[in-house]
């Protein structure tokens, strides 16, 4: 067994530098690495390109970090819930780079397998396409689109063992299994860290292969943007 | 002349037993609510679930459990969980049988821009793009004219669009009409709705065939 694990976000987070790119998990505030976001607050990492489908809410996820303007860029397909990041948006503060949903995990996941670049039908005819090769197949067109070159990328999984193998649960799995293995080094913070032999090989999400840190995340707040109920009957 | 309701009480009667559909945020949302409930159909939602439920109970919420609206949910028996590019692996692979989202604007030739308006709001695409790109069965469920009256079904679509030439049907207010070579073809009228206020509604060309039957609710 190849053990992935370090003792706390310090550790884990070892070698982010100003003006790298980083991949960051999450759809909305569900399944965001909390703890890695907190600690790049901490260190006060500037110029960071940020790979991620949303950019969080004014006070908490990447909205910390747009606060503290540490984001230079920001790589996403929808942003509409950050106040700060529209103002910083429309000053032109900030860059930003909007990317169809499907398309970013495809770009992610290219990164992930070994691919230089997919062809999508995703945006052809758009702004998004303009400059980009398009080609067709079976008459149908398609948009050539690069796999995405990152430093870190930090993912929030449900359970995970010293071997970095990864359980995800519910829609709190989104982009963070794609992410996995598509940057140079893979951080993983999980709710539970458990001893290696402890998961079902068979039920595994992520193979550990695609992680080289794990850590026994802490105190998640696992905010809800829209909670939404009905009446009991 | 058909309120957000009614549009998702038409549109509801095109899911057909066996489909898998998505539903985009705002109207087709609440198409889930009128559907039969002697048929079988799944609702995915694109952030990674399929077989979505109704919301949950009060104090039964699962902040790892949401929509793609960031909305609290359920799962139904037979629900699973996947990752994006799993769940945009079954748009753009076309397992996804029905496809119904919202838009600002709709031209003859079936484009569609629901993303951006320049200067105004940049809210991003979020998956339209994907979906419309991919899907082979789009509604759209949207209101026949903005707030200062002018036609959002166009000969051209003025704002910067989601997708060309892939509109099938379209849901207003006002009608049902299927996008052709040709233009819109008017199939439906909202009930007290006549064929001159249709028309009159309509920018794009608007191809009319006989009697316009009444929409039956």
């Amino acid at each position: 067994m190849i053990r992935k694990t370090v003792s706390n976000v310090e550790e884990a987070l070892k070698g982010v530098e100003n003006g790298m790119t980083f991949m960051l998990g999450g759809f909305g505030l569900c399944g965001i690495p909390e703890n890695a976001i907190t600690h790049l607050v901490k260190l006060e990492i500037k110029d960071i390109t940020c790979i991620s489908n949303n950019a969080g809410v004014d006070d908490f996820g990447l909205g910390l970090l747009l606060h503290k303007r540490q984001i230079k860029k920001m790589i996403s397909s929808y942003v509409g819930e950050n106040d700060e990041f529209e103002r910083q948006m429309l000053s032109g503060e900030l860059d930003v780079e909007l990317t169809p949903q499907g398309t970013l995990a495809e770009k992610c996941r290219a990164a992930q397998a070994g691919f230089p670049a997919i062809y999508t039908p995703a945006g052809y005819g758009t702004e998004v396409a303009e400059g980009k090769e398009t080609r067709e197949f079976d008459g149908k067109m398609y948009v050539l689109e690069e796999a995405y070159k990152a430093d870190f990328a930090f993912v929030k999984a449900w359970k995970g063992d010293e071997a970095g193998n990864l359980i995800f649960k519910g829609t709190a799995r989104n982009f963070n299994p794609v992410m996995c293995g598509a940057a140079k080094i893979t951080v993983a913070e999980v709710e539970e860290l458990v001893p290696a032999g402890t998961l079902d090989p068979n039920e595994i999400h992520i193979p550990g292969i695609f992680v080289q840190r794990i850590f026994q995340g802490k105190n998640y707040e696992k905010r809800i943007e829209q909670r939404t109920v009905r009446k009991a009957p | 002349m058909l309120d957000k309701i009614g549009i998702a009480k038409r549109i509801a009667q095109e899911v057909r037993d066996g489909y898998y559909v998505n539903l985009g945020i705002g109207i087709p949302t609440l198409v889930a609510n009128y559907v039969r409930n002697d048929i079988s159909v799944e609702f995915q939602s694109e952030n990674g679930v399929l077989g979505m439920g109704p919301f949950p109970f009060e104090g039964e919420e699962d902040a790892d459990i949401i929509n793609a609206g960031k909305q609290t949910i359920t799962t139904l028996p037979g629900a699973s969980f996947f990752d994006s590019a799993t769940s945009f692996g079954m748009i753009r692979g076309k397992h996804v049988d029905l496809t119904i989202l919202g838009a600002m604007e709709v031209s003859e030739k079936g484009d569609i821009a629901n993303w951006k308006i320049p200067g105004k709001m940049v809210k991003g695409m979020g998956g339209a793009m994907d979906l419309v790109a991919s899907a082979e069965n789009i509604i759209v469920a949207m209101m026949h004219t903005n707030r200062e009256g002018e036609s959002k079904l166009l000969k051209n679509c003025s704002l910067p669009l989601t997708g060309v030439q892939c509109v099938k049907k379209i849901v207003t207010n006002l009608a049902v009409l299927e996008v052709t070579e040709n233009g819109f073809v008017l199939l439906e009228r909202a009930p007290g709705v006549s064929v001159e206020e249709i028309k009159k509604a309509t920018e794009g060309h608007l191809i009319i065939h006989g009697d316009i039957p009444e929409m039956k609710l």
